[in-house]
């Protein structure tokens, strides 16, 4: 039986699929069985961050429509062994996921995976609620910003509220707290809510804090998960939230202004 | 941060702050309002209506809260009349 992760934020622009892409290549990576599905309708953009975009023929839709086979809709990532990706339908209307049909499709998908990862739209639409009803562990990525901070405690409500979970009265998700475009520098001025202000008040375990990082751009930019990219501190981050994920308990790091020598100062280079 | 912004004044306060108590209060409104029955915004609007039949008030000056405490619930209903 898979687990199934959400990605989910409420707010867009705060890097649930940046999110998807580094996480479930990083589950990947440590030897799990993973396949990220898009379940964005009509604005699809996972196959775009995964570098895949021209090798999709069929898509999720497809597949729920009995119009394409699981095996023909889903793609095998060139770079990362035991990562499948699962795209969008580009041009369907909103209506197109069904429950019945995305339960279908993640029920046949459990018995060969050992994570699905979905990466929702934003929103707290029918396509966002149907990203998160089947999950048993849900990443609320937020930024440290009042709109993101306010976003993520409504999706959380729903997490609690309208997912399967919730509704058959069974364990509730497990709920992460994952916070990027963190900026300790302007934290340090205060200018920026702080980790522990976005803990308090969203109230949930931290899986891990992504910081501001040009590498994120390069990455979307070439197609390749930001994980991939090792000597990058929002790569190594993501790798720290993967191990937390499955169960290590690591200590955060990039929490603090990073100390620069007298050139990089007089400079203003960045990192 | 390079050499040209040692010359410039740091003057913004902590707006972090200020973020982080707006948060606070809106957070907690919303998730009571959360806990609260689907009926209650339109029982609102309804009790509004009975009330403008006789008295011109705003929505802003009706408000309808319904506390859970252990097996007691109580429904209050705040209504501020005009002078």
């Amino acid at each position: 039986m898979a687990k199934i992760i959400v990605v989910t934020s409420g707010k867009g622009g705060v890097g649930k699929t940046t999110t998807s892409a580094a996480i479930g290549t990083g589950l990947a990576m440590q030897g799990h069985r993973t396949i990220i599905i898009d379940f964005d309708v009509g604005l699809r953009n996972l196959d775009l961050i995964m570098g895949c975009e021209r090798r999709v023929v069929y898509d999720f839709v497809n597949v729920i429509n009995g119009e394409a086979s699981l095996s023909q809709a889903v793609i095998k990532d060139k770079r990362t062994d035991n990562l499948y990706i699962l795209a969008a339908s580009q041009t369907r209307d909103k209506d197109a996921l069904t429950q019945e049909g995305v339960q279908k499709v993640l029920d046949e998908l459990s018995t060969n995976y050992d994570f699905i990862v979905c990466d929702s739209p934003a929103g707290i639409e029918k396509g966002a609620q149907m990203a998160l009803y089947f999950a048993d562990e849900a990443i609320v990525v937020t930024n440290p910003e009042v709109s993101s901070v306010r976003d993520s405690d409504r999706i959380l409500g729903i997490l609690q509220s309208k997912s399967k979970r919730a509704e058959q009265g069974k364990e509730p998700i497990k709920e992460h707290l994952l916070i990027t475009r963190y900026n300790p520098s302007r934290v340090n001025d205060g200018e920026m809510l702080s980790v522990s202000d976005v803990e308090d008040i969203l109230a949930i375990p931290l899986l891990g804090v992504i910081p501001e990082s040009e590498a994120v751009l390069k990455a979307s930019n070439q197609g390749a998960p930001v994980i991939l990219d090792s000597q990058a501190t929002a790569g190594q981050a993501y790798s720290d939230a993967v191990q937390r994920l499955l169960g290590d308990e690591i200590g955060h790091r990039f929490l603090n202004v990073e100390k620069k020598g007298f050139f990089k100062r007089l400079l203003g280079a960045s990192a | 941060m390079s050499i040209f912004d040692y010359f410039r004044s740091k003057k913004t306060g902590n707006t972090a702050a200020a973020a982080k108590e707006r948060l606070q209060i809106i957070v907690a409104h919303e998730r009571g309002q959360r806990k609260q029955p689907d009926y209650i915004p339109q029982m609102q609007q309804e009790i509004l209506d009975v009330i403008r039949k006789y008295v011109k008030v705003d929505q802003d000056d009706v408000s309808v809260q319904l506390d859970d405490s252990n097996n007691c619930s109580v429904l209050e209903l705040n209504i501020t009349l005009p002078d």
